[in-house]
């Protein structure tokens, strides 16, 4: 519900991070967008955007819209934040520039060039393995979990054991970005203990030989960051990098599943993998808001939001946005996906993005090879969390070439 | 002194707001002027952080590198001085000479081999021009709480730039101008390793021989030094279309000076996936099979441009004829 005036800002009784609208939010999203550039929700006395210039234009401008305060709807300078502030998601220049810098080298098309071969060889043999099975299975656990927590781990240099924490570890800490709801309440009995294990996963002793743990230790060694900051930026890649790619991984496998055109259209020209990913990051947005917190009076179109206060960028909705896009709501791998913002846009534009496109390409590769149609088995059921998209369960069948 | 008139040629031109145009130009030292940069149509110049440089190309063709000396966290604007070389390629005889206000030019980078890590203290050292990077550095190292200590030398003091904009905060400011001063001890300077030191050095050659002599004990990476002359580029841009091909196919794309390689390509129905736009993310990392790149990004290091095996159609062009690409 919307009351626009033309002296004040749009005003919006809705609440994103109700049940109800996490678990449909496009027509939430649609009333966001039409309401205005800026709109003010009541609920939260916190501003949102969703048309894709705003957002767009508000992720560049790190200036005004700083991260140090937060990226959630906690405002570090009153509140004392639940964990140790992010060394890059929480940070703004200067002190962004040094850690930003070492990872992204470390995660670069360039450097992770060698983990495909690796990756497309575990993806085979995930996918050899599933297909012996019964071919109606849940493809959130079977693949959408399984592929990212087999390579990705591995890739970081993680010790065996109990990597299935990971996924409530990252849930819970997504879950944190927004309003103390039902959602941060469920998670936090389990915060300090996933926690823990998290911080212990960082150490420069519990990290294999060599992986990019190893790498980001070995940046201290040539004091391109500092010993206290390595076990941080290890935790960014483990709080970051897990959950986002699961429920990317999921959002491609939905799309495909429901659009069988498409799948056609991938096995022909199995190239399509990577924009495939992309189109189907625009679509779902797994990332779906990130909060700033403004340096200054900030005028956009007229509103003028005032110094200190938090902005709800809908990544998502930005994504949707028909001012942008062309039939937005269609998975269309002839559509040019370039320029979405589900891996955000600007100076903290997702570090990761290389390594998710690497992890889901190999497995959509490998699963085209054998894989001659994939359906929906049954009705899929949604996951609810404040920050991310995601699937709890997606039935599938499939059939064999 | 009258304003010259030059078209600027075509390279110019460049798509995405990589044609910058010249908004002040100011003498701020014996042979060194400050200019102002922003673009054309005023909006916000790529992000760049403390010791970048950015390729400057000239209205008569010619690349140069600068390091910026402005505020990183201005959007809006890049600052750069330099200094006039008369025995050197012209570059600088250009700028000082010839290049006026509202004069165009065109944009690479902003890229950084120079950047600032994480101290507890810092040991800056800068001789003549050498002080541009460092400039920057002062502010970042005051925002990040850590202490530091300047060692300016020069010739004499009229030389030196930027000296007024030097008491940044609680650093401590060694002006040394040789004219007055003779040399300085400069091993007792620096002292000796600290862990919780690093030592930054920009400046001619000699003076960066010095530093390396006094600090050959200490870690590699705490010391950390950037020479003003860095690579240039003599051979004009080119002012004319080239042709991009791509590789095993007889698609072949013409692309003109007002438009990207990623542009050009994308209006003939191929799509290479991009996502920044601005040479920084490394999503459209294109393998370049035969011809020269033009680089304009910030991500490669000087020796992976030079291997040419590689580029960012987002933002980089060619320099031959004709570049195959593999998509
Ligand atoms: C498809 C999967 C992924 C999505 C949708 C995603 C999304 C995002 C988004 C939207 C941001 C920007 C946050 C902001 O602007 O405040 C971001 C930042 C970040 N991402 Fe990702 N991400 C994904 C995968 C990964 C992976 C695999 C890693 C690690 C290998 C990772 C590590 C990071 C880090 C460290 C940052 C902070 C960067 C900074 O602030 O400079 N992400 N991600």
């Amino acid at each position: 519900m919307t009351i626009t005036d033309a002296h004040t800002v749009a005003q919006s009784s809705d609440d994103p991070f109700s049940a109800e609208i996490l678990q449909d939010p496009l027509p939430f999203q649609e009333r966001l967008r039409e309401a205005g550039s800026v709109v003010r929700l009541q609920t939260y006395g916190v501003y949102a955007m969703g048309r894709y210039d705003t957002v767009r234009s508000a992720l560049l401008d790190w200036q005004d819209f700083q991260s140090a305060a937060g990226v959630g709807m906690t405002d570090f300078t009153r509140e004392k934040p639940w964990r140790p502030p992010s060394l890059l998601l929480e940070a703004d220049p200067p002190h962004h520039d040094a850690p930003r810098e070492v990872l992204a080298k470390i995660l670069s098309p360039r450097s992770i060039r060698e983990l495909e071969p690796v990756w497309a060889d575990d993806a085979e043999r995930l996918v050899d393995q599933l297909i012996e099975g019964p071919l109606e299975f849940d493809a959130v656990t079977h693949l959408a979990e399984a592929f990212p927590l087999r390579v990705f781990p591995d890739a970081v240099g993680l010790p065996g054991s109990d990597r299935d924490h990971l996924l409530p570890y990252g849930d819970h800490l997504f879950n944190t970005f927004g309003p103390e709801n039902f959602l941060v309440q469920q998670g936090a009995p389990r915060a300090p203990e996933l926690s823990a294990w998290v911080n212990a996963q960082c150490s420069r002793e519990s990290l294999a030989a060599t992986g990019f743990g190893a790498d980001i230790w070995a940046a201290t060694d040539r004091g391109d960051i500092t010993p206290a900051q390595a076990p941080l930026i290890v935790r960014s890649l483990l709080s970051a990098g897990v959950d986002t790619t699961v429920h990317a991984i999921g959002a491609v496998l939905h799309a495909f599943a429901t659009h069988p055109d498409q799948w056609r259209a991938l096995r022909e020209d199995p190239r399509l993998a990577r924009r495939a990913f992309d189109e189907a990051i625009r679509l779902e947005s797994p990332v779906q808001t990130f909060f700033r917190t403004t340096t200054r009076d900030v005028t956009l179109h007229g509103t003028t939001i005032p110094e200190g206060h938090k902005i709800l960028m809908f990544l998502g909705a930005a994504n949707r946005d028909p001012r942008r896009w062309e039939r937005p709501d269609a998975f269309d791998l002839t559509r040019d996906p370039s320029g979405h913002v589900g891996f955000g846009m600007g100076i903290h534009q997702c570090v990761g993005q290389h390594v998710a496109r690497l992890e889901a390409g190999t497995l959509v590769t490998a699963l085209a090879r054998r894989v001659k149609t994939i359906e929906l088995s049954g009705p899929p059921s949604r996951r609810l969390n404040n920050t991310l998209r995601a699937w709890e369960s997606m039935p599938v069948r499939i059939t064999l070439e | 002194m009258e304003s010259p008139t030059h078209s600027a040629p075509a390279a110019l031109e460049r798509p995405d707001g990589r044609s910058l145009v010249v908004v002040e130009k100011t003498l701020i030292a014996a042979s060194v002027v400050s200019i102002r940069l922003r673009r054309i149509d005023g909006g916000r110049l790529p992000d760049w952080t403390p010791g970048a440089h950015i390729d400057l190309i000239l209205p008569n063709g010619v690349t140069r590198q600068y390091s910026l000396c402005g505020d990183p966290a201005d959007s809006g604007e890049y600052r750069i001085a330099v200094l006039r070389e008369a025995a050197g390629r012209g570059g600088s005889r250009f700028i000082h000479d010839l290049l006026a206000v509202g004069d165009r030019v065109g944009l690479g980078g902003p890229r950084n081999n120079f950047t600032l890590v994480p101290s507890t203290s810092y040991t800056f050292i800068s001789g003549g021009i050498g002080i541009t990077p460092i400039l920057p550095m002062l502010h970042a190292a005051e925002a990040l709480g850590s202490r530091w200590r300047l060692l300016y030398l020069g010739r004499d003091l009229s030389t030196m730039a930027l000296v007024e904009e030097l008491t940044v905060g609680s650093g401590d400011v060694t002006l040394h101008p040789a004219s007055e001063r003779g040399r300085i001890p400069l091993a007792e300077w620096i002292g000796s390793y600290d862990e919780a030191t690093k030592v930054y050095a920009c400046g001619p050659a000699r003076l960066l021989e010095s530093v390396a002599d006094a600090t050959r004990t200490w870690r590699p990476g705490w010391v950390r030094s950037e020479r003003f002359t860095a690579r240039t580029i003599d051979e004009p841009l080119r002012a004319t279309p080239f042709e991009v091909q791509v590789f095993g196919t007889d698609i072949t794309v013409g692309v003109g000076p007002g438009t990207s390689v990623a542009a050009a390509l994308r209006g003939a129905g191929i799509d290479i996936l991009t996502s920044c736009a601005r040479g920084v993310c490394g999503t459209c990392e294109t393998t370049v099979v035969s011809g020269e790149p033009d680089h304009r990004d910030s991500i490669l290091s000087d020796a992976e441009q030079a291997a040419g095996d590689c580029f960012f159609p987002c933002v980089s062009r060619s320099r031959s004829d004709r570049i195959v690409i593999a998509v």
